[in-house]
């Protein structure tokens, strides 16, 4: 394949999993930033996402457009009910603490990961996109009648995948107002900057935290479901999205969002032209040691402010 | 706080060995310890126990599921025929996670703690080769069902046998010159990278050549992968024939997304089935297929002139015409590889009998007798077709069938015989000592 339409397949594919990972960064970074919990357990959210996206659509059956829209909605609140019961249940009783709740949300990727294999189990399962065409798209050259239009063999997307990107940027923007202009959002704010001050204030810091944790843990549901009629929903799938969520996280700054979108489209983008032009390995090799260099010369992040 | 601490105990070093010594003899005399049993057993109608090292989870379970309903259909079918040498067959599971460290553990198990008589069953390639120096070690025949050419090519041990599932090598030289001469010379290769699709890149290359085609590009993929599309602008514009091959939990996104790459200029299409393994064949966005050609080890669409073995088989294992679960028409078989589980523990019993196996001390004869196995006819012991065993590489040669996917079946085109998949001896196993 030549270069020019390689790179814009190179691109496309690239954009596909910066949407996807923009949102599941954007759960873990949701989650560190207000309640200061490195969740480890994320991954498995998001596979849970999938399969539960899986049970939906095979439940309601019909035309698959119907069962897609129940999964995007039932998916991410039920992942996000789990999670929030996890909180109550398990994080609130260890007091937050970084050590332990690193440990409990290891637990909790656990039971998640083998809970899914006893009950769904070990089978890839696939889920069919609401609608799906290839989508061939032109390219243009100089050549000796000037500038040509021309097919190119194989470059091509889909049109779910288009429609991929274009969910994940309306989520996030709708996630953005929510943050900035609602009065949940202000009090996500609130306990973010200084969750005693908030309390003294009068806020439920308690139940906020169960909010973030289940709204983060929705985010990488929603990633899932958007992603699993492309992939298919498998209970392994949670390690790649939280070791890349991870990485984005670390490189945007750990709490900052505009940071992890960022870095989210920064690592996505490079991992698919990476992937395209060399090899997956060698794009996973780069992204880490890109984390490596941040956490040397700029441990904050892109985008984060130096903790007091 | 504790006035124990300074108790003695009366029990000197010379009694705590006369209490072992008589334990030992109790144990010895009631058969009861490891390595006694042989004779006690051979009285009694104890079962025989053969361990079936099982991918019941990791990238390999589609194929560990239905290799465990192949296996037990075939051992109810044994124990109804009357067992091996008048006793009952046992089939004992550990699943190895389709994990080699987990492969070698799990046959640890098999030896030790389960005191199976044999193990059998492994699939993936790399289970196989990290699995095989552990059952040499542990003296413990082990019966693969892989498809790798790592058995015959000489690099496993004379404790590991194949001898109901032919290899790579032999497949793709009997798939070669169908390629050459009906679909075209120019080929690129996609393939799984590990031991299995090494195989497949390195014999396929050879064989192509020696029908003057060439391969122009090879494209590895780690079996663990999820989306495929970044990989196929590799495929060189010149291609004439896309031969893939393609195994883990996302192979139906890998054929799908294959065709959404090529569009409606595909070039010629030559997949292993393993690609579809497990898949059905019907599924939504693999219509591109239709036209395209399969290597399938054993047909999983039931053909005109389909064989009463195969139909009893089918029958045995509770899969439907299509290769689907008689329970459940969107659960599809591994039907061109779990042949090779019926098979193989039919070998396991005919090598048994041959050999009057009563027990553990009896496993070197056993290997004699299986090495000692030539044809293999077809029949309800081997449905896939007849066989010819090499006792000396260890290694089965049989049929290979290439299918063409005609309105949503695979139609049998083309089927190559024995000789086709037949090459030179690389390694002699009988000379190695047990």
């Amino acid at each position: 394949m030549e270069f020019g339409p390689h790179l814009m397949l190179a691109s496309l594919e690239g954009a596909v999993i910066a949407a996807i990972l923009a949102l599941t960064a954007m759960g873990l970074s949701i989650v560190f930033g207000v309640m200061r919990v490195v969740n480890v357990a994320h991954g498995e959210f998001y596979m849970l996402g999938a399969v539960l996206a899986w049970f939906v659509t095979t439940t309601i059956g019909g035309h698959p457009a119907f069962g897609f829209v129940a999964a995007l909605v039932i998916a991410p609140v039920l992942v996000g009910a789990i999670a929030a019961a996890s909180d109550a249940l398990i994080l609130k009783h260890i007091k937050y603490d970084p050590d332990r709740t690193i440990v409990a949300t290891i637990g909790l990727l656990y039971i998640f990961q083998q809970g899914t294999l006893m009950t769904f189990g070990p089978d890839a399962r696939p889920v069919e996109a609401p609608f799906n065409h290839r989508l061939a798209l032109p390219w243009v050259e100089y050549g000796e009648n000037g500038l040509q239009m021309f097919w190119p063999w194989g470059l091509s997307t889909t049109s779910y995948k288009l429609f991929v990107i274009a969910a994940a940027v309306f989520v996030l923007i709708a996630l953005w107002l929510f943050i900035t202009r609602t009065k949940i959002g202000l009090i996500m704010r609130a306990t973010q900057q200084d969750s005693e001050m908030a309390q003294a204030f009068g806020i439920p810091v308690g139940r906020v935290y169960s909010l973030v944790f289940g709204l983060g843990a929705a985010l990488a549901a929603l990633g899932a479901v958007l992603i699993v009629p492309i992939q298919q929903a498998h209970y392994l799938m949670g390690g790649d999205p939280l070791l890349l969520a991870f990485i984005v996280v670390i490189i945007g700054g750990l709490g900052s969002l505009p940071g992890t979108v960022v870095a989210a489209v920064l690592i996505g983008m490079s991992d698919g032209i990476i992937s395209v032009f060399f090899s997956p390995t060698v794009a996973k090799i780069i992204a880490t040691l890109f984390v490596t260099m941040i956490l040397i010369w700029r441990p904050q992040g892109l985008f984060g402010k130096v903790l007091r | 706080m504790n006035n124990n601490k300074t108790t003695k105990t009366n029990i000197t070093r010379r009694t705590a060995l006369k209490g072992i010594g008589a334990g030992v003899g109790t144990l010895a005399a009631t058969g009861l310890l490891p390595g006694t049993m042989g004779y006690a057993q051979a009285q009694s109608s104890a079962p025989i126990k053969i361990g079936f090292q099982k991918h019941a989870t990791g990238i390999g379970s589609a194929y560990g599921r239905w290799y465990d309903a192949t296996t037990q259909a075939a051992v109810t079918r044994i124990n109804d025929m009357g067992g091996i040498n008048g006793r009952p067959v046992e089939i004992v599971i550990e699943d190895d996670g389709t994990d080699p460290r987990r492969g070698a553990e799990v046959l640890e198990k098999f030896a030790n703690q389960h005191e199976c008589d044999v193990a059998f069953g492994t699939l993936f390639s790399h289970v196989v080769i990290g699995s095989a120096p552990r059952a040499a070690e542990l003296k413990l025949p082990y019966f693969v069902v892989s498809e790798g050419h790592h058995v015959a090519s000489g690099m496993l041990n004379r404790y590991t046998l194949q001898p109901g599932i032919t290899d790579v090598k032999s497949q793709v030289q009997s798939m070669a010159p169908f390629v050459a001469n009906n679909l075209g010379k120019k080929v690129t290769m996609i393939y799984p990278d590990f031991a299995f699709g090494h195989d497949h890149r390195d014999f396929f290359t050879a064989a192509i050549a020696a029908q003057g085609g060439e391969v122009i590009a090879q494209i590895a993929v780690p079996p663990s992968e999820t989306s495929f599309t970044k990989y196929f602008p590799q495929i060189p514009r010149e291609t004439e024939v896309v031969y893939h091959v393609m195994v883990g939990p996302a192979v139906l996104t890998f054929v799908k997304e294959l065709g959404e790459f090529f569009g409606p200029s595909r070039p010629e299409i030559f997949g292993f089935i393993d690609s579809l393994e497990a898949v059905d064949i019907k599924s939504p966005g693999l219509e591109f297929l239709e036209g395209t050609y399969f290597w399938e080890g054993n047909p999983r669409h039931a053909q005109a002139n389909n064989s009463a073995f195969d139909t009893n088989f089918r029958a045995a294992v509770g899969v439907d015409d299509r290769g689907a679960s008689l329970a459940d028409s969107n659960d599809v078989s591994t039907y061109a590889h779990m042949f090779g589980c019926w098979e193989t523990l039919n070998v396991i019993k005919a090598g048994m009998e041959t050999s009057g196996y009563q027990g553990p001390a009896d496993r070197s004869k056993l290997i004699e007798a299986v090495e000692a196995m030539t044809d293999l006819p077809h029949s309800d012991d081997h449905p896939q077709g007849a066989k010819l065993f090499n006792g000396k590489t260890h290694q089965v040669f049989g049929q290979q069938y290439i299918s063409k996917v005609t309105d949503g079946s695979l139609v049998v085109e083309h089927t190559a015989s024995i000789e086709d998949g037949l090459y030179e001896d690389e390694v002699d196993y009988t000379t190695q000592s047990f």
